[in-house]
């Protein structure tokens, strides 16, 4: 206990330093971040101040119920959307005040996105999609294919390089997903509901995955609805109604989810 | 993204909806076609009117000195008539000023004729021929060989003597089987030698260039080819290069004023004829086709560039969720704008290529099944594959520029 008591000290510590630059250990840093979006006329307050910080190789599910401000804090994460107020430091960048093209570039070198329904280009290849990242990079077209077949190889997908994702399975195509998520080596692997669209069986598998990953050093942000789920994940952090619930080991959530049972 | 990887892209997409593709492209491809198809039929018309029939008439280089046009090409006013029948005749007096101006290097020779001579033989069907009176130097001018026998010498020449080259329908209708060489032809009760037969000069228009019998200057064929004493249908001038020939023809211009006794800013009565003045009346209407060739295909091409714009906005609608997830993967929006602009383009380009194909397939059909000729002119497929590829451009910007300002978020949320 008194170690998670440390650790909650020195979070509480990097995100109430506002304006300065966190130190390199801390992947991710939100200080007061809002989000607030006008819906049909009503100004709906999706985020409310949610103060998160994540050091590197941390294995993070972020959980709570529809309408909780998840989907709205994995978009602000995942650099797709800017905070209507708040910091957001990733990586030792400070993005929440970046340009469109700043942000698309930072999504391409720092985040590896897994998303619920797969999105892969249903008419390109696995490899095709895995090399995507790499497109925009602007690297080679034979060290893409260099890259992207060994990215496929450590999902053992290397014998489905040239099936489109209709070839797939749910499993197999959420695999590519991730290997295109990995492919430029990002900081964080932010994964939406990955296996929202997948049955139990397969579910497992995709979590051993992600173990894997987090195993070797992947920093893993999970953003999930199902308890089940985010019980594997090595913190969870709940959030209610745009704000910060919980944020607890996940021992401590395991435990607590076994007596609520 | 590099060009060449937007290309690829474009044309995966371009494969995968092949039909819709086709339809995109057809707008561009109506407007190509009908481009092509008018600008190589009156380019057709026009090398026709150059090469073979004014270019046969006068040859490269050269022009001839006349009292007026010889070559009227649909632009005589009665009232030109008119004036042309108040001028006074070119006189054989006046060969020996006009050639005494002449530089180094300059060929000329004197010139009469007549369309309506009738040739006889003993044995033969009188015929008319254009009968032809000068100088052995005409043939230099005029670049025509003989393919039996000879032109005649400078002595022939000199002296009008009674010989004739004659041309390639003349030799087939008098003497169709065997060598006309020394043979006799009658013109004008005379009996003249045939010392040549010249090359066959083709046709025009349905109009054989190859009626004719040319004898030297002096013979007495010139009572025929010209009844008054002393009048001269032409004296022809052909210089070694165009810039010469132009300052030639100022030379002999005044000359000839002075000749008439012109007074400073009375008009010349006289025509200094060259191909380029003979067509000159062709070129203005020319212009006019080539105008409507260019401007009528252009409303099909903005009917064009208005279909691609629609398609791509549709295309743009439909790939919303796909636009997501390359922007969530690090594309930005100039990527995004280069993807769908380069596949408009590309659309656009394959729609003029085809365009291009089919216009020149119609241009060749309409030569093949009507007297109208048809060149197929480089500059009008380099121009029709540019414009499509400028209808391409100009259609893609405003879809392109859409898709590049979707917003990530709801592009990927949507369905």
């Amino acid at each position: 206990m008194s170690a998670d008591l440390t650790v909650t000290a020195e979070r509480r510590a990097v995100t109430s330093a506002s304006g300065s630059a966190p130190d390199k250990d801390w992947v991710i840093v939100t200080r007061e971040v809002t989000r607030q979006y006008e819906m049909g006329g009503e100004i709906v307050r999706a985020l409310r101040g949610v103060d998160l910080a994540v050091r590197r190789n941390e294995y993070v599910a972020i959980m709570g119920p529809s309408g909780s401000g998840k989907s709205t804090l994995m978009n602000l994460i995942g650099c797709l959307d800017t905070p209507s107020s708040g910091e957001y430091w990733l990586n030792g960048l400070q993005v929440s005040k970046m340009s469109d093209d700043a942000l698309a570039q930072v999504r391409n070198k720092e985040i590896g996105f897994v998303f619920q329904t797969f999105n892969l280009l249903p008419r390109a290849t696995a490899l095709q999609n895995v090399e995507l990242p790499l497109v925009y990079a602007g690297i080679s077209s034979a060290e893409r294919k260099r890259r992207a077949s060994a990215a496929l190889d450590k999902v053992q997908l290397a014998s489905r390089m040239t099936h489109k994702p209709n070839e797939l399975s749910g499993g197999q195509r959420q695999r590519v997903a991730i290997a295109r998520a990995l492919v430029n080596e990002p900081s964080i692997l932010l994964a939406d509901e990955p296996t929202g669209n997948l049955d139990s069986q397969t579910s497992e598998e995709i979590m051993r995955v992600f173990e894997g990953l987090a195993d070797q050093g992947q920093t893993v942000i999970m953003v999930t609805h199902e308890p089940d789920i985010a019980a594997h994940a090595r913190r969870v952090v709940v959030l209610r109604d745009g704000l910060t619930a919980s944020d607890d080991s996940g021992d401590v959530f395991r435990s607590r989810l076994g007596r609520g049972h | 993204m590099p060009l060449f990887e937007a290309v690829l892209l474009a044309l995966q997409t371009i494969r995968t909806q092949k039909l819709k593709s086709f339809f995109t492209m057809i707008g561009v491809c109506i407007g190509v076609t009908f481009l092509i198809a008018v600008v190589s039929i009156v380019e057709g018309m026009s090398r026709y009117m150059e090469d073979d029939l004014v270019g046969k008439l006068l040859a490269v280089n050269t022009f001839e000195v006349r009292s007026r046009p010889n070559v009227n090409i649909g632009n005589t006013t009665d009232e030109m008539w008119r004036e042309y029948s108040r001028r006074p005749r070119l006189m054989e007096r006046d060969v020996a000023p006009v050639t005494a101006v002449l530089p180094e290097g300059i060929l000329w020779a004197p010139m009469s004729s007549d369309g309506g001579v009738t040739a006889t033989t003993l044995t033969g069907r009188p015929r008319g021929v254009n009968a032809v009176n000068t100088s052995r130097i005409y043939f230099e001018i005029k670049k025509m060989g003989v393919t039996s026998g000879r032109i005649f010498s400078p002595q022939e020449d000199e002296v009008g003597s009674l010989v004739v080259v004659i041309g390639k329908d003349v030799k087939d209708h008098f003497f169709p089987t065997v060598d006309p060489i020394g043979k006799e032809l009658r013109l004008g009760n005379l009996p003249y030698t045939v010392i040549g037969v010249a090359e066959s000069q083709g046709s025009a228009l349905g109009m054989s260039f190859d009626k004719f019998v040319v004898a030297p200057y002096n013979s007495p064929l010139r009572r025929l080819t010209n009844r008054q004493k002393g009048v001269i249908d032409a004296i022809m001038v052909k210089s070694p290069s165009e810039a010469v020939m132009l300052t030639t023809m100022e030379d002999v211009r005044e000359v000839m004023r002075s000749v008439r006794g012109l007074r400073p800013g009375e008009k010349d009565n006289f025509v200094l004829e060259t191909s380029s003045s003979a067509l000159s009346f062709f070129a203005k209407i020319k212009q006019y086709l080539v105008l409507a060739g260019v401007v009528l295909p252009a409303i099909g091409l903005i009917v064009g560039a208005i279909v691609i714009m629609n398609i791509m906005l549709v295309a743009v609608a439909e790939r919303t969720r796909e636009i997501g997830v390359r922007k969530s993967l690090g594309a930005r929006r100039r990527d995004i704008m280069a993807q769908f602009l380069v596949e408009s383009t590309t659309l656009s380009i394959f729609g003029a290529m085809a365009g291009v194909a089919l216009g020149a397939g119609l241009a060749m059909a309409i030569s093949a099944l009507t007297p109208l000729p048809a060149a197929v002119a480089l500059w009008s497929v380099i121009l029709a594959v540019a414009v499509g590829a400028g209808v391409g451009i100009v259609a893609g910007v405003y879809p392109a520029s859409r898709a590049s300002r979707l917003d990530p978020v709801v592009a990927l949320r949507s369905e």
